[in-house]
C-alpha cells in the first residue's frame, strides 16, 4: 500500500484502525518532502522534529481514545500568512522573514483540536498578493504536474504541496481566488467558504472584507471533513457568523437530480482558453447526465469585478500592512537616520515590487479627493455585483464556471504584465465581493498536462450544496488526486 | 488698538472612557503598572489579530450623548485613520468619522449669571495610542502599549463660546455630566480629559469667521485660560499689523506660558479615512436607549436647584455639596435618614473635606456609608458624644467607615451623665484650683473657662461642657 497516495480522511480510518500510525504517515510525508521541495519548493519552513514530536502525543492521544476525528493523526500544511506560536510565519516576506507570533491562529487551533499533525509553513505570493507564487521573497514554487510552470498563487506552496503529496491536505486563504486559482492549476480541490465562516483570527490580513481561510484537499470528501473542522463561529472575530449547521460531512450525496445550475454566458469570451471552455462545458454535461437542470444565463457586470476588487483589496491592504514597519517586529533596516527614514528604509527594503504596487494604489484611491471617485464607486460597484448573485441564485442553486481563464502560465511570464496577471482573476474575484462561496474542483488536463478546474459557486452558506455537486462529478468521473 | 475684536472658540474635547477593559480586546485599563503589561496582540498590533468592540464603551457614548441632547445614529459604524507613529502600534487608530455615534447637541453653561446653548457638532468613539518614553542617555525611544486601545470619547464643539470664562464654564459642564454618569472621572492634570481649543478672531459685527488656529496640550484649566488669552491677542496683533493668521495647530508650552506653531494647515496630514473592515456597524435600538435613560441620574443642575428649594441650603453650598455624584448621594441619604439637611451638609463641608484634603483623596474615593454620618448626628444631638468626641469619632467614620454606636461604646467615649461623678470631680478641680476660683470671684469670667478645662481634662473628654459650666457657676 502507498501511504501517500491516501486521501486525509482513508488515512484517517487507517490510523484509528490501528492499520497505520500518525508516525508512519508523519515519517513518510516528511521523506515525500525531502524528495519532492528541491522540485517543488511548496514550503518556506518545515518542522520535521516538531512534526515527528506531535505524531507521538497524537497516536497516544488516538490509542486512548481521546483522539476520534476523522483527521486525527493526519500530517497537513498550513499557508504561511497564517499564525502559529513560536513558529515562523512570513507571508513569504522579506518583513516578516524572522516573525515569530505571540499567539494561534483560530482555524489552526481547531486543527490542532483536531489531531492534526502540522508540518510546515507553505509558500505564497508575498502578502498573498499575486497570482502565481512569484512574489514569494523565498523565490517561486513550481508547478508538480510540470515544474516549468506556476503553481497559481497565492495559496500557490498549499495547493502544490497536496498535489506533490507532500501533505495530506492544506490551508489557504482566498481574497480574490487564491485558493480556488492555484487548487484549478494544480488539480487538487479548494474551497473558500462563505464570509464569516471561518476564522480569521490569526491570518494576517490582506484585504480583510474579502479574506476567508479555506481547506485544500485531495477530493471533496477531504474538503467536507477539513471545513468540518475549522469552521466556526468565533467572538475573536466580529465578522465572524454564527451558522446553523457546522457538519460538512452529511452533504457528500451523489445526488444532483433536479439542482438547477446556471452557467454564466458572459463568462465565455475570447479571454477564455478553448481547451478551458471545452473542458467546464463537458463538466457541466457530467451533471446534466446525473439529472441537474443545466442552463446558460447572463450574470451581467463582469468586466467592474476586476477594478472594484483591486480599488478595495488595494485600499484595505494599504491599510493592514501599515503596521509593519520596523518598530515593534519583524524587519529593520540596518542603517537610518531617525524614525522617518528608518519607516522608509525598512518598507522599501522590506517589501517586494508587487506590494509596494498594491500599497501605492491602496493609498491613492483613499486619498482625500479621490475617495469618492475611487473607493466610494468601488463599493456600490461591489453592492451591484452582490445584487447580480442575488438575482441569479433566485433561479439557480450554483453557478458553475471556470476558476482561471487559462491552465497554469509558464514560470517568469506574468509578472512583466501585472495588468494581464490582474484580469486572469476575472472568474473569482466576484465571489469574494459578494462574500459566496466557491469551490474549485478539477475536471481534466490540457494537451500539456496541465490541470483544469471547474469552479461551482453557491448562495450565501450553501457549502454543502457545492460539496454535493462536486462530490456527484468526482464519484461519476473518478477524477481525484492521489 | 482701533477695532473691537471677538473671540470665537470651538473645542475639542477628549474624554477617557471608565471602562474595565479595552475597547478592542481584553486588556486592562488600569493606570500604571509596569511597561507593556496590559497588552494581547489586539492592543499591539500584532499581525492577524482582530478588534472586537467593548459593548459598555457604546453604553458610556451614549448616555452622554443622550445626556447632552445630541441625536443618535441608529446604526453607526467605525473608520480607520490612518498616520504613522510608534505610539500608534497599527499605525492607523479606530475611531469614527463618516457615521459617529451622536450629532448636534447642545448643554447649556452659565456665566455671570447668563445662560447660553454651546452646540455640540458631533461625538465619536475611538481607542487612544501608547505612550514614548524617551531614553536620553541612550538616544533612542522606548514605547509602552499599556494606554494603547483605552477607549475614548472626542467631544466636536460648534464655535459657540467667545472667552475663556465660557470655554470653562462648557467644561465643567462636560464634565459634571460625565462624571455624574459615572462615565470617566475627568481629570484634566491626569489626561483622562484632554482639550484642544480652536480659535479664530474678528471684529465684532461681522458675520464671516476668521481663520482660525487649534491649540494643543492644554492640561488645566489655567493653561486653557491663558492660553486663550494669549492666542487671542496674537491674533489681534497682527491683525492690527495687516498681517494674516495661518491656519495651523499650535502647542502650548506650560513652563514658557506661550504656544508654537506645530505644523501648518499647508502639511496637514491625510488620513486616507475609510471604514474599519474589521468591525460590524453598532445598531442601537429604542429599547437600549430606554435602557440608559432609565439609568441617568438626576443631574447636576436639576440638583442645585433641588438643594435650595427641598433643604433650603444655600446656592454656594449646594454647588460644592454637588460637586461629586458621590458626595451629593452621601449628602441626600444621610438626610434622608435623619432628617437634618444643614447638619449633613456641615460634616460633608467641614469635616469630611478637611480629611479628604488630609488624605489626598477625591470625592469617588468616599467609602463612608450615610448611615454611619447620620448616626454621629443624632448621637451629637442626644449629646450622647461632645462635638470633639463626635470629631474623633467621625475621623474613624471617614476612614474605617466604623458604626459610630458600636465605636462610641467599645471605647467609653460617650459623655458621662451622672451627675454625682461629675459633682465629685468639681469638687476636687475647685478644691485643687484656689487661685482660679479666686479670679473668678474677682470677676474674671475667663478663669471659669480654665477651671472648666481642668474638669474635662479630669473626665478624659467625655462630660459635657455646656453641663460642667452650669454645674460650675451654681457651686461657685
Amino acid at each position: 500500500m502507498d501511504i501517500l497516495s491516501l486521501s486525509a480522511v482513508e488515512l484517517g480510518k487507517k490510523i484509528k484502525a490501528g492499520e497505520i500510525s500518525a508516525m508512519e504517515a508523519t515519517q513518510a510525508t516528511l521523506a515525500q518532502i525531502e524528495k519532492e521541495e528541491p522540485r517543488i519548493h511548496g514550503y518556506v519552513t518545515v518542522d520535521a522534529q516538531g512534526a515527528l514530536k506531535q505524531a507521538e502525543e497524537i497516536q497516544g492521544k488516538i490509542e486512548r481514545g481521546e483522539l476520534t476525528g476523522p483527521l486525527a493523526g493526519v500530517p497537513a500544511a498550513i499557508k504561511d500568512n497564517i499564525c502559529i506560536k513560536g513558529r515562523l510565519t512570513t507571508c513569504s516576506s522579506k518583513i516578516l522573514s524572522n516573525y515569530k507570533p505571540t499567539y494561534t491562529a483560530e482555524a489552526v487551533e481547531h486543527l490542532q483540536d483536531a489531531g492534526a499533525i502540522i508540518l510546515g509553513k507553505t509558500n505564497m505570493d508575498e502578502f498573498a498578493m499575486g497570482s502565481t507564487t512569484e512574489t514569494s521573497y523565498f523565490g517561486p514554487t513550481m508547478n508538480p504536474h510540470n515544474v516549468g510552470h506556476v503553481p497559481g498563487g497565492s495559496s500557490g506552496g498549499s495547493c502544490a504541496a497536496v498535489a506533490a503529496r507532500e501533505c495530506y491536505y492544506s490551508l489557504g486563504s482566498d481574497t480574490g481566488g487564491s485558493i480556488r486559482q492555484p487548487s484549478s492549476f494544480c488539480g487538487v480541490v479548494g474551497l473558500k467558504p462563505t464570509y464569516g465562516t471561518v476564522s480569521r483570527y490569526g491570518l494576517v490580513a490582506y484585504g480583510s472584507s474579502l479574506d476567508q481561510i479555506g481547506p485544500i484537499t485531495k477530493n471533496v470528501e477531504d474538503c467536507a471533513a477539513v471545513l468540518t473542522a475549522i469552521a466556526s463561529w468565533d467572538k475573536k472575530d466580529s465578522t465572524s457568523v454564527k451558522r446553523e449547521d457546522y457538519d460538512f460531512m452529511g452533504s457528500l450525496k451523489a445526488d444532483v437530480k433536479g439542482l438547477r445550475v446556471g452557467i454564466p454566458a458572459d463568462y465565455f469570451t475570447e479571454g477564455l482558453n478553448k481547451e478551458v471552455a471545452e473542458a467546464i462545458r463537458a463538466a457541466a454535461n457530467v451533471l446534466k447526465e446525473q439529472g441537474a437542470v443545466v442552463e446558460e444565463f447572463n450574470l451581467s457586470l463582469v468586466k467592474y469585478a476586476i477594478p472594484a476588487y483591486y480599488v478595495i483589496a488595494s485600499a484595505e491592504a494599504s491599510s493592514n500592512l501599515e503596521r509593519f514597519d520596523g518598530v515593534k517586529y519583524g524587519y529593520r533596516a540596518k542603517d537610518y537616520e531617525g524614525l522617518h527614514n528608518m519607516y522608509k528604509k525598512t518598507r522599501s527594503e522590506g517589501f517586494g515590487a508587487e506590494v509596494k504596487r498594491r500599497i501605492m494604489l491602496g493609498s491613492f484611491v483613499l486619498s482625500s479627493g479621490y475617495y469618492d471617485a475611487y473607493y466610494l464607486k468601488a463599493l456600490r460597484t461591489k453592492a451591484l455585483i452582490k445584487a447580480a448573485f442575488d438575482k441569479a441564485f433566485e433561479n439557480y442553486d450554483i453557478i458553475l464556471a471556470p476558476a482561471a481563464p487559462t491552465t497554469a502560465p509558464e514560470l517568469g511570464k506574468s509578472l512583466g504584465d501585472p495588468l494581464k496577471m490582474y484580469l486572469s482573476d476575472i472568474y473569482t474575484v466576484s465571489v469574494n465581493l459578494a462574500g459566496l462561496p466557491g469551490l474549485s474542483i478539477p475536471v481534466g488536463k490540457d494537451e500539456k498536462g496541465l490541470p483544469i478546474g471547474m469552479q461551482l459557486i453557491g448562495d450565501h452558506f450553501q457549502e454543502k450544496t457545492l460539496l454535493r455537486a462536486a462530490y456527484t462529478y468526482e464519484r461519476v468521473t473518478g477524477k481525484e488526486a492521489r | 488698538m482701533s477695532k473691537q475684536y471677538e473671540t470665537v472658540i470651538g473645542l475639542e474635547v477628549h474624554i477617557e472612557l471608565a471602562t474595565k477593559t479595552k475597547i478592542f480586546c481584553g486588556c486592562s485599563t488600569e493606570f500604571g503598572g509596569a511597561p507593556n503589561v496590559h497588552t494581547c496582540p489586539v492592543c499591539t498590533g500584532m499581525p492577524g489579530s482582530l478588534p472586537v468592540l467593548n459593548k459598555q464603551v457604546v453604553d458610556h457614548a451614549l448616555a452622554i450623548g443622550l445626556a447632552t441632547n445630541c441625536h443618535i445614529t441608529r446604526v453607526c459604524k467605525f473608520d480607520r485613520k490612518n498616520y504613522f507613529y510608534p505610539d500608534n502600534p497599527q499605525n492607523y487608530q479606530i475611531s469614527q468619522l463618516y457615521l459617529p455615534i451622536a450629532r448636534d447637541g447642545w448643554v447649556e453653561i452659565e456665566t455671570g449669571g447668563v445662560k447660553k446653548k454651546v452646540r455640540i457638532h458631533e461625538m465619536h468613539m475611538e481607542e487612544d495610542a501608547g505612550k514614548l518614553v524617551h531614553d536620553e542617555w541612550d538616544d533612542t525611544s522606548l514605547v509602552d502599549y499599556n494606554r494603547s486601545g483605552v477607549p475614548l470619547v472626542e467631544i466636536v464643539s460648534e464655535p459657540d463660546m467667545r472667552s475663556a470664562e465660557e470655554v470653562i464654564a462648557y467644561l465643567e459642564k462636560l464634565r459634571h455630566i460625565v462624571q455624574y454618569l459615572g462615565a470617566s472621572d475627568c481629570k484634566l492634570q491626569e489626561g483622562s480629559m484632554r482639550a484642544d481649543v480652536n480659535l479664530s478672531v474678528r471684529e465684532i459685527g461681522s458675520d464671516a469667521f476668521g481663520t482660525r488656529t487649534e491649540m494643543k496640550n492644554l492640561n488645566s484649566f489655567k493653561a486653557i485660560t491663558h492660553a486663550i488669552e494669549g492666542e487671542r491677542e496674537r491674533q489681534i496683533e497682527l491683525l492690527e499689523e495687516g498681517k494674516q493668521v495661518v491656519q495651523e495647530t499650535r502647542r502650548w508650552d506650560d513652563n514658557k506660558e506661550s504656544s508654537h506653531a506645530m505644523r501648518s494647515k499647508e502639511d496637514a496630514k491625510d488620513y486616507r479615512y475609510f471604514p474599519e473592515p474589521d468591525l460590524v456597524p453598532v445598531m442601537i435600538d429604542d429599547e437600549w436607549i430606554a435602557r440608559v435613560k432609565a439609568r441617568e441620574p438626576e443631574f447636576r443642575t436639576a440638583k442645585l436647584a433641588r438643594y435650595q428649594k427641598e433643604y433650603g441650603i444655600s446656592q454656594v453650598d449646594a454647588e460644592i455639596l454637588t460637586e461629586s455624584r458621590n458626595m451629593a448621594e452621601l449628602f441626600e441619604a444621610a438626610t434622608a435618614l435623619c432628617k437634618k439637611p444643614k447638619k449633613v451638609a456641615n460634616w460633608l463641608m467641614v469635616e469630611t473635606m478637611r480629611l479628604m484634603k488630609e488624605h489626598d483623596m477625591e470625592p469617588q474615593d468616599l467609602r463612608f456609608s450615610p448611615e454611619n454620618l447620620a448616626g454621629l448626628i443624632e448621637m451629637t444631638d442626644k449629646g450622647t458624644v461632645n462635638s470633639s468626641v463626635a470629631k474623633e469619632v467621625f475621623e474613624h467614620v471617614f476612614l474605617e467607615n466604623v458604626d459610630p454606636q458600636a465605636y462610641v461604646k467599645e471605647h467609653g467615649l460617650a459623655t458621662v451623665n451622672d451627675e454625682d461623678a461629675l459633682r465629685k470631680t468639681l469638687e476636687e478641680v475647685i478644691a485643687a484650683n484656689p487661685q482660679a476660683v479666686a479670679d473668678y470671684k474677682g470677676g474674671k469670667e475667663k478663669a471659669l473657662g480654665a477651671l472648666v478645662g481642668q474638669t474635662m481634662k479630669a473626665m478624659k473628654g467625655k462630660a459635657n461642657p455646656g453641663r460642667i459650666n452650669e454645674l460650675l457657676r451654681e457651686m461657685l
